[in-house]
């Protein structure tokens, strides 16, 4: 066998602590290295003909290069070998930046423990062997989980591309928080004008099933042919029927249910349908506060429905579907800012949430777009806006900025005064991040052309006062870090711009879903510059703020992309799977079954082979995660490009002294 | 395990009645303590204000009298000896540090330094060990239509992490225990705000300042009266109430007792005990105040029985 | 006045100090002003907390040891409380007052005199003692006669025994402060 090494400087990275000639002089001494070099860039055009031509000046079998991770240009130099004539599997890299020049100084350290793990390199290539793909079929429809804006995007741009959509919203409706904004910045036009026509598009499109009031209940298979089976949560109410007529919401007796959709500001009905423009428009009974479900009296909701439509009898029922790819688009919800006690951790009636606010200012919402005090109902003469509530705070570890708190805080100012025209407004803030579009302008908007008092310090604390009218006033007791000196505010209301998490239940959808996410709730894309539309399982993309805090333009951008994925995914009849795969040897097997009951992807079955028990790996499923490997008793199952004895040589080159 | 009560310098002079009413009401709660023979003031915030290491040695000279009694803890009625303690056992699990407090003492504290003597406040130990219900049991006579503003000062939690007791923003130890004496608690929001704290000598426009805000305030929630636990507290409070009077050109006449006060007021503790004398705002309008709600109830109570015992009858007389 | 030249710090090794002898790491402070925000004492301070704290982030010994916010702090870590970056702004206030009387920085003389009295009086009987302290205070200051209004009520009320309760190991605690004397003379040595 001859080998070519190839040694990457990778511009100084490498080079300024590693003695690359020297490493690829001590490489020429291993067992079947033919030839050995350092190149600049190897990555480069030049770097990979110099490749190509010394495969075939030389005559090699395979080759190493000595660089960076393979996460970054594995499949670069796989592609060069290949170009070469050679199997992309006759490849190793050996990773001598992140594994060394980053972390060490030491030149002399540094060159021996490169050239180590080039021998290591060679050594598994000694006993690489040929492996080639095989080709499997692609179901062409994409399941859609969560129905917001950026769910909204992506399943239209993949419907109009001709894939069969499957979308999942787990509330009634869909348009998630979207829809709960009265107006978007920084144009101050009407969100739902904007939303509700692509919630139309939704319904209407005859490439999207929808599945409202669903959730993903487990998902299996792998990129092109994954199986998902879906809850559909009881509404106690046969949507077939329901022509969301709303008479049932117009008698319903349980007139006091907190309503989620507004935020719990006001209340709604037990059975409810969450606002006019809800797709699908179908009404939903919730069971903690129906009276016939709980007391087993009432029945108003079925007696007055002209279609018939109720059933108090009515169960959870599970269903599946076939799909090819996944787009993850499940957002975030508001962190527990009530852990927070010194802005009154939820005990003070006129301190509400920026969601809440929103609700009020919608002209769909629970004041019917008046800005009223939940104590009093009373106008509120000063309303105060407290931004990074809950975010860049270490104390409750929420180290991170919430994105676009900054922009909406303006909005809402901004609206209060076109409310309410006599009203004072203060923002108290510690930096205003709007570096998007027109974003600036439209904060100065909020200072120049609106008066909103801007002040540049966190406030310490919400203190309620009984005033000599009965009525609660809540002073802020704030410093203005800029004048260098403590203020209050004595304000009717308080508007918190508390920070988001990812949405409660991302981590087991995540799960679910076999991809990374971080302790916040976020799902992790496969690289944080280069792909922040994959995710580490093939075939699963994000959108939207379940990656990270983004606002309404980057959610549908990244919605786009993420269509874009699935389209291209898509645009090949068969794909083929990674052969670096578990294989049986059946002479060895004894039918034990352990590798069955261990294997995460279902891909091993047990089968009849000449009256023995055998297990048989299926190849298109396998992901070649090794468990089956470490597990089997009998060493009768092997990872291909990762033997036992490739191993045991790498171990064995690395243990010489 | 077994408590040390530890009482503090103040308790033998401006809090003599919190002392004195702490001990009767532990009495009847049955909660007893072993005597510290021969304690040393704890440094207060003058000693730490001035070197941590010499506040940590005032501290524990007493961690060593505290060990003579056989106690494993201690408990103080005082949150500035409780805060002082603490602390001091605190940043003695620092091996340098406790080696220089060691050096300023007669003989070292004790080698392992989590052998130290942890400390509580009364309050904690009567919420924790007896708690409102049995407390409520205890009450013969409820503090009943009277509303209290509970103030907590800023020592009792914080800091968090060494007090590890109640919520730091919003306490509601004392609410608990004066919802169990019958009485009605505001939603007081200054319950944390400093009072002024020791700087009532040096600089009494401080202290009249934020305790005039306090008083203010408990009056504008419609407070009867304020508790307290901390002697610095009440003297800021009660003792120079005049002060901040005229420094907010204001009047309260605000009555301020000791949480254990108005325990052993409920409980029927006898007065020489509680020594209600002692309080510069005169409690007796709001002593009043209890009585008359008292005497309303039980005057409505009998009226509702006599009232039903008539209709008793007229019902039995028209069906006979 | 003339601007401060921050490229010409004049005690560029004095934020480590804070910082060792705090324990504190004060680069977090990101200067959201919470600490002053929820002090206390901000209505009657020279400078304010969280300026203190930008004075030691830029090295500024001067600034942020001389003056009277230093003395006039209460020690109620409502700062510390709710530091967004989990700093104990109380202790730094705390380890800066240490700072200020070893460099002869004490800006409020009153207060110092107020914590020196007390802490006599405890050298002298073991514990602390009203009467004893006031009368200590006044001779040192000439002051205190701010406090006379509420004596009478006191007295009346038998809440000032006029003389203190000696404990038996009032030597031993008096040898405390000796030896703390000691140390420090040591350590200025």
């Amino acid at each position: 066998m001859k080998i070519g090494v190839f040694v990457c400087h990778c511009g100084s990275n490498i080079e300024a602590t590693v003695d690359t000639a020297e490493v690829a002089r001590i490489a020429l001494t291993y067992p079947d290295v033919a030839h050995a070099e350092d190149s600049m860039y190897t990555c480069s055009e030049p770097g990979q003909d110099n490749i190509v031509n010394a495969i075939k000046k030389y005559g090699l079998d395979g080759v190493v290069v000595a660089s960076c991770s393979p996460r970054m240009h594995e499949q670069t130099f796989r592609r060069t070998v290949e170009r070469a004539g050679l199997n992309r599997y006759m490849f190793e890299m050996a990773n001598i930046r992140e594994h060394v020049s980053w972390i060490g100084k030491d030149r002399e350290a540094n060159t021996n423990k490169a050239a180590e793990l080039v021998r290591l390199a060679v050594e598994k290539l000694r006993r690489d062997a040929p492996l080639h793909s095989k080709q499997f079929d692609v179901t062409k429809r994409v399941l859609v989980i969560g129905g917001g804006v950026a769910g909204i995007q992506a399943a239209l741009d993949c419907a109009d591309g001709g894939i069969e959509v499957v979308m999942v919203e787990r509330e009634s409706t869909i348009g998630g928080k979207m829809a709960k904004l009265d107006k978007t910045f920084p144009t101050v036009d009407c969100s739902s004008c904007v939303l509700s026509p692509k919630m139309v598009d939704v319904a209407q499109h005859p490439k999207i099933k929808l599945y409202a009031y669903s959730e993903v209940e487990s998902i299996s298979g792998f990129v092109g042919n994954f199986t998902v089976t879906i809850r559909k949560k009881t509404a106690y109410v046969d949507w077939d029927k329901c022509t969301g007529c709303g008479t049932c919401t117009e008698k319903c007796p349980a007139r006091h249910s907190p309503d989620p959709f507004n935020e719990c500001v006001g209340e709604t009905t037990a059975i409810n349908i969450p606002f006019p423009q809800a797709i699908p428009k179908k009404a939903v009974i919730d069971a903690r506060y129906c009276r016939k479900l709980t007391t087993g009296k009432c029945g108003v909701c079925a007696r007055v429905c002209p279609t018939g439509a109720i059933n108090y009898e009515m169960k959870d029922e599970i269903v599946t579907e076939q799909v090819g790819a996944v787009v993850a688009a499940t957002g975030y919800d508001l962190m527990d800012w009530t852990i927070m006690g010194e802005y009154g951790g939820g005990r003070f009636p006129d301190v509400i949430t920026s969601l809440q606010y929103e609700r009020m200012l919608s002209a769909n919402g629970p004041t019917a777009g008046h800005i009223k005090r939940p104590s009093d109902g009373r106008e509120p003469g000063v309303v105060a806006f407290i931004q990074c509530v809950g975010s860049r705070d270490r104390s409750i570890d929420r180290p991170y900025c919430s994105g676009f708190c900054c922009m909406y805080t303006a909005k809402q100012a901004i609206l209060t005064r076109d409310h309410m025209p006599e009203s004072r407004s203060f923002v108290f803030y510690m930096d205003i991040r709007a570096p998007g579009k027109m974003y600036d302008e439209f904060t100065r908007r909020a200072v120049e052309e609106y008066g909103v008092q801007y002040v540049r310090g966190r406030v310490s604390a919400i203190q309620p006062i009984r005033r000599a009218d009965g009525s609660l006033g809540y002073i802020l007791r704030a410093a203005d870090t800029l004048l260098g000196e403590p203020v209050e505010v004595e304000a009717d209301m308080v508007v918190l711009a508390v920070g988001i998490e990812g949405a409660h239940g991302a981590g087991e959808l995540a799960e679910k879903l076999r991809i990374s996410y971080d302790k916040y709730g976020f799902f992790m894309e496969r690289h944080v510059k280069l792909a922040p539309v994959e995710t580490n399982t093939a075939g699963v993309y994000l959108a939207g703020v379940c990656q990270g805090a983004k606002d309404i333009p980057a959610s549908v951008a990244q919605g786009s992309a993420a269509a874009a994925k699935v389209l291209s995914l898509f645009s090949r009849d068969k794909l083929e799977n990674d052969p670096q795969i578990a294989q049986v040897d059946i002479k060895r097997c004894v039918g034990c079954g352990k590798c069955v009951d261990v294997c995460p992807y279902g891909a091993i079955k047990k089968i009849d082979f000449r009256g023995q028990p055998k297990a048989e790996v299926v190849e298109t499923v396998c992901q070649g995660c090794g468990v089956c490997n470490a597990t089997c008793p009998q060493g009768a199952i092997q990872v291909s490009h990762f033997t036992d004895n490739q191993i045991l040589a790498e171990v064995n080159a690395l243990c010489q002294f | 395990m077994k408590l040390a009560y530890y009482p503090g310098c103040s308790g033998h002079g401006t809090s003599k009645e919190y002392e004195s009413s702490t001990r009767a009401v532990c009495r009847a709660l049955g909660l007893e303590f072993a005597e510290i023979e021969d304690w040393s003031c704890c440094g207060s915030t003058p000693a730490h204000a001035m070197d941590t290491v010499l506040s940590g040695a005032l501290a524990a000279r007493n961690f060593k009298q505290i060990a003579l009694t056989g106690a494993e803890g201690v408990v103080t009625p005082c949150p500035s000896c409780l805060a002082n303690l603490k602390l001091a056992r605190h940043r003695m699990q620092d091996a340098a540090f406790k080696a220089r407090v060691d050096a300023l003492l007669d003989s070292p504290t004790v080698e392992n330094a989590e052998a130290l003597p942890e400390t509580y406040s009364v309050l904690q130990i009567i919420l924790e060990q007896i708690g409102p219900e049995a407390i409520r049991a205890r009450v013969t006579r409820p503090l009943e239509g009277v509303k209290i503003a509970t103030y907590y000062g800023c020592l009792m939690s914080r800091p968090a992490d060494v007090m590890q007791f109640d919520d730091p923003e919003n306490p509601t130890a004392m609410d608990k225990i004066m919802e169990a004496l019958g009485a009605e608690v505001v939603d007081f929001p200054l319950k944390t705000e400093c009072c002024g704290a020791a700087m009532g000598v040096a600089r009494q426009d401080v202290t009249g300042s934020l305790s005039g805000r306090i008083l203010a305030t408990a009056r504008s929630f419609g407070a009867d009266a304020v508790v307290t636990a901390c002697p610095l507290c009440h003297m800021n409070l009660d003792l120079r109430q005049g002060q901040a009077e005229r420094q907010m050109r204001l009047k309260f006449r605000l009555p301020v007792f000791y949480y254990t006060q108005l325990m052993g007021l409920a409980f029927g503790l006898p007065d020489e005990t509680l020594k209600l004398d002692k309080l510069a705002v005169d409690p007796a309008p709001f002593l009043q105040l209890v009585a008359r709600r008292r005497k309303a109830r039980i005057d409505a109570a009998a009226e509702a029985a006599r009232a039903a015992m008539e209709k008793a009858e007229s019902e039995e007389g028209a069906a006979s | 006045m003339a601007s401060i030249r921050l490229d010409q710090v004049r005690d560029a090794g004095f934020l480590h100090e804070v910082e060792e002898e705090s324990g504190q790491n004060i680069s977090t402070c990101y200067q959201c002003g919470n600490c002053t925000a929820g002090c206390p004492g901000a209505g009657f301070y020279d400078r304010q907390v969280s300026q203190i704290m930008r004075a030691v982030q830029l090295g500024l010994k001067d600034e942020a040891l001389r003056n009277r916010s230093l003395w006039l702090c209460l020690s109620c870590s409502t700062c510390t409380a709710r530091c967004p970056n989990n700093i104990d702004v109380a202790r730094v206030m705390e380890t800066l007052r240490h700072m200020a009387r070893r460099e002869g920085l004490v800006q409020d003389r009153p207060i110092e005199s107020f914590w020196k009295s007390f802490l006599d009086t405890v050298k002298l009987t073991g514990r602390s003692f009203e009467i004893g302290v006031m009368a200590d205070y006044m001779m040192r200051t000439g002051r205190g006669w701010g406090n006379m209004d509420m004596a009478p009520a006191a007295l009346l009320k038998g809440k000032l025994p006029f003389l203190p309760s000696c404990i038996r190991g009032r030597d031993e605690v008096a040898r405390i402060f000796k030896r703390y004397a000691e140390t420090k003379k040591e350590g200025q040595q």
